[in-house]
C-alpha cells in the first residue's frame, strides 16, 4: 500500500501528458512548484541537522587530529595522527596501543553480542506468548512495557539496589535458595559486573524486541498456521520451520536497532559500575577522556574510532542481511 | 481421548505458568523500588516482599530538596521543548519526503537513517564547542538543542511513515483546487496526522525524559540538571553507603508519570514503535 501511495502520482500524471500538452505543461508546473516546496520543506529540518549533528562530527574528527583540551579547543594545534599511534623514543604511544581501549573495545562487542542475543530469545518468547490467545492479554502486554517506560538510569539504580552485596534482594534469594553460600558483590567483582550490567539492559530492552516481534508475528497469514495443526505437526518445528523463517527480516530490523543502541551504551554502565575498567565501555572510554582528562584531542580519537567500528559492524550487517532486508530493492 | 485431554491441561498450565513468569519479570523490579521507597529508613536493610506500614518520609526528604524540584522544571521544559521543535520540523520534512517525488530524497532519507543510529559519544567534543559558542553551556537551552540529534531524525521518519498512507485522492483534490503545497500540508494533512504527531511526541518525550549523556557533559551546577543525572547523583556519605530510600523514591517519583502515560497511550506507543522499525 505504501509504495503504491509512492508511484501513483507518476504513474497517473504519465498517460495525462499523452493526452493533452495543455494538461501535461500544468501537471510539470505543479510539479515544479511541489519539488521547490519540498526542498522549502526540509529546509529548516536539514539545516538543524548540520548544526547538531554534521559539523560537531566534522569537528570531532578534526579535534581527534589536534591536542586540543576542554577548556581551549580553539587554541588547539594540529598533530597528525599522534593521538592514534606515535613512535617517540623507542616506544609506541597513541590510543591504538592503550590496553584499556583494547579492553574497552573487547568489553563493548562482548555486551552487545550478549546482551542483543538474550533479547531477541527471550524477546521472541514474550512475543509468542503475547501472539497466543487468552485473557488478560492486554493486561500483560502493558506490564511487559513497564521495562521499557521506565528511564535507563531509574532501572540501573533499581536494580543496583537489588543486587546490592548486603542487602539485595537477589543475593537474599540465592542464599535462601540455597545457590549460593556467601553473598556475591555483583557490581564490584569484576568476573560477576559484566553480567550485572548485561541483566540490566536485557531487562530493559526485551519489551521492544518482544514488541517488534509481536507486531511481525500479527501480520503472518493464520492458514498454514491452521494446515500445520490440522497436519499434527509438531509445534516446535512449526516454529523453526515456518514462523521464525517469516519473522526474519523483521527480526534483523530489530537486531540493529539494538546492536547499533548496544555499542555505543554508556548509560546503564555509568551507573552501575561507574569507570571500572571489566566493564568500561567504547563510550565510558571516550567520554572519561574528554571530559575527566579534559583531553579532547585523545578523547576524540576514541569518539571517531568507535564511529568507525559502528559504521563498519552497521556496513557489515546491512551486507550480510542485505536480502532479507531488502536492501537490494 | 484422556491423553489428548492431559495434554491440553499441560499446556494451559504451561502457557499460565510462563505468563506468571513473565508478568513478575517485568514488574517486580519496579514493584521493589516502590517498596523501598515506602519504608522508613530503619527498616530499609531488611528484605520484605510487601509493606506492613507505609512511611512517606523519603518522599517528603526528596520533594523538599530545592534541587530536585529544580531539575524536574528543567526535565518538563527541556522535553517540552524538544518534542515542539522536533514535531515543527519533522512535520514539514515529512511532507516533503513522504508525498512528493524528488530527485535526492532517497540520499535526504538516507542521512537521517545515518542520524538516528550514529552515537552520541562521537559529536560529544564537537557538541560542546557549538554550545558553548552559543553560550548554552549549563543551561537548558543547550539540552534542547543537543537532544534534537536524536529526536528529529526519529520524528521525521515516523511522520513520513504514517504520511505516506494517507489516501492520495486527497492531495489530488487539493492540487485541482489550486491548493499550495503549504494550503495542503495545513489544511489537508496535519488534522489528519495529529493521532500519529501525538505518538511520536509521546515517544520523543520518553527519550527526551530519560536522556543522561548529553545532561551529565552539560551542565555542571545543580539548579540546571535534569532528573536523570540528579537521580545518578545523588549520594551519601560514601561510596558504600548510598541513601537508598530517597534515591528509589526520587526514582517512582520520576518514572510513575511515564510509565502512567505508557499506559493510557499503549496501543500509540506500540503502532509508532513498530513504524518506526519498519525502516529497513
Amino acid at each position: 500500500m505504501t509504495k503504491s501511495a509512492m508511484t501513483g502520482p507518476t504513474n497517473q500524471s504519465a498517460p495525462d501528458k499523452v493526452r493533452s500538452p495543455e494538461k501535461g505543461y500544468r501537471g510539470t508546473k505543479v510539479r515544479r512548484q511541489r519539488v521547490r516546496a519540498a526542498w522549502l520543506f526540509l529546509i529548516p529540518m536539514l539545516v538543524t541537522l548540520v548544526l547538531v549533528a554534521g559539523w560537531p562530527l566534522v569537528r570531532t574528527f578534526y579535534f581527534s587530529f589536534t591536542d586540543a583540551s576542554l577548556s581551549d579547543t580553539a587554541g588547539a594545534t594540529f598533530i597528525g595522527i599522534e593521538n592514534y599511534l606515535v613512535y617517540d623514543d623507542g616506544n609506541w604511544y597513541g590510543i591504538l596501543t592503550d590496553p584499556t581501549w583494547w579492553i574497552a573495545v573487547w568489553n563493548t562487542l562482548f555486551f552487545s553480542v550478549v546482551s542483543v542475543s538474550l533479547e531477541v530469545v527471550f524477546g521472541i518468547i514474550v512475543a509468542l506468548l503475547l501472539n497466543a490467545e487468552f485473557k488478560g492479554r492486554i493486561l500483560v502486554r502493558a506490564a511487559v512495557l513497564i521495562p521499557w517506560a521506565i528511564p535507563t538510569i531509574v532501572s540501573a539504580k533499581i536494580w543496583a539496589w537489588m543486587l546490592n552485596d548486603q542487602f539485595g534482594i537477589i543475593n537474599h534469594l540465592l542464599l535462601a535458595l540455597g545457590v549460593i553460600d556467601s553473598p556475591l558483590a555483583w557490581t564490584a567483582d569484576a568476573d560477576l559486573s559484566m553480567w550485572a550490567v548485561i541483566m540490566v539492559d536485557v531487562w530493559k530492552a526485551t519489551p521492544f524486541v518482544a514488541l517488534l516481534m509481536l507486531a511481525a508475528l500479527q501480520m503472518l497469514p493464520k492458514d498454514c498456521f491452521e494446515a500445520a495443526e490440522v497436519d499434527g505437526i509438531h509445534p516446535l518445528k512449526v516454529f523453526f520451520r515456518v514462523t521464525l523463517p517469516l519473522i526474519t527480516p523483521a527480526l534483523l530490523v530489530a537486531v540493529i536497532f539494538r546492536l547499533l543502541d548496544a555499542l555505543r551504551v554508556f548509560d546503564v554502565i555509568y551507573v552501575l559500575t561507574s569507570n571500572s575498567t571489566s566493564t568500561m565501555t567504547m563510550s565510558i572510554y571516550a567520554r572519561q577522556q574528554l571530559v575527566e582528562f579534559q583531553d579532547v584531542g585523545y578523547g576524540s580519537a576514541a569518539s571517531t574510532l568507535l564511529f568507525l567500528i559502528i559504521a563498519l559492524v552497521t556496513i557489515v550487517y546491512l551486507y550480510l542481511g542485505r536480502r532479507q532486508l531488502g536492501v537490494d530493492q | 481421548m484422556n491423553q489428548y485431554q492431559l495434554f491440553k491441561l499441560l499446556k494451559r498450565v504451561g502457557l499460565w505458568a510462563l505468563i506468571a513468569v513473565v508478568m513478575v519479570y517485568a514488574i517486580f523490579p519496579f514493584y521493589y523500588a516502590v517498596i523501598t521507597s515506602l519504608k522508613p529508613s530503619s527498616e530499609l536493610f531488611r528484605v520484605d516482599f510487601w509493606l506492613s506500614s507505609l512511611d512517606f518520609s523519603n518522599y517528603v526528604q526528596i520533594l523538599s530538596q530545592k534541587s530536585f524540584i529544580q531539575a524536574i522544571g528543567n526535565s518538563i521544559l527541556v522535553a517540552v521543548s524538544v518534542v515542539f521543535i522536533a514535531l515543527l520540523l519533522g512535520i514539514t520534512a515529512s511532507y516533503s519526503l513522504g508525498r512528493v517525488r524528488f530527485r535526492g530524497r532517497t540520499t535526504v532519507l538516507l542521512v537521517i537513517l545515518g542520524v538516528s543510529m550514529f552515537p552520541q559519544v562521537a559529536v560529544l567534543s564537537g557538541l560542546f564547542e557549538v554550545i558553548r559558542a552559543l553560550d548554552l553551556y549549563n543551561n537548558p537551552g543547550g539540552l534542547i538543542l543537543s537532544y534534537t540529534i536524536f529526536t528529529l531524525p526519529f520524528t521525521v521518519w515516523v511522520l513520513t511513515t504514517f504520511m505516506r498512507q494517507l489516501p492520495m485522492e486527497l492531495e489530488e483534490a487539493a492540487i485541482m483546487d489550486g491548493a499550495t503545497p503549504w494550503v495542503t500540508l495545513t489544511r489537508v494533512f496535519l488534522p489528519l496526522m495529529w493521532p500519529a504527531m501525538a505518538t511520536t511526541g509521546l515517544l520523543a518525550f520518553i527519550a527526551a525524559w530519560n536522556e543522561f549523556l548529553f545532561a551529565l557533559t552539560f551542565t555542571l551546577t545543580d539548579s540546571q540538571r535534569t532528573v536523570p543525572v540528579a537521580i545518578a547523583l545523588i549520594s551519601g556519605g560514601s561510596q558504600h553507603e548510598l541513601p537508598w530510600g530517597p534515591i528509589m523514591a526520587a526514582s517512582v517519583t520520576v518514572t510513575v508519570p511515564l510509565v502512567i502515560l505508557v499506559m493510557i497511550f499503549q496501543r500509540r506507543i506500540v503502532s509508532g514503535l513498530t513504524a518506526g522499525a519498519v525502516k529497513g
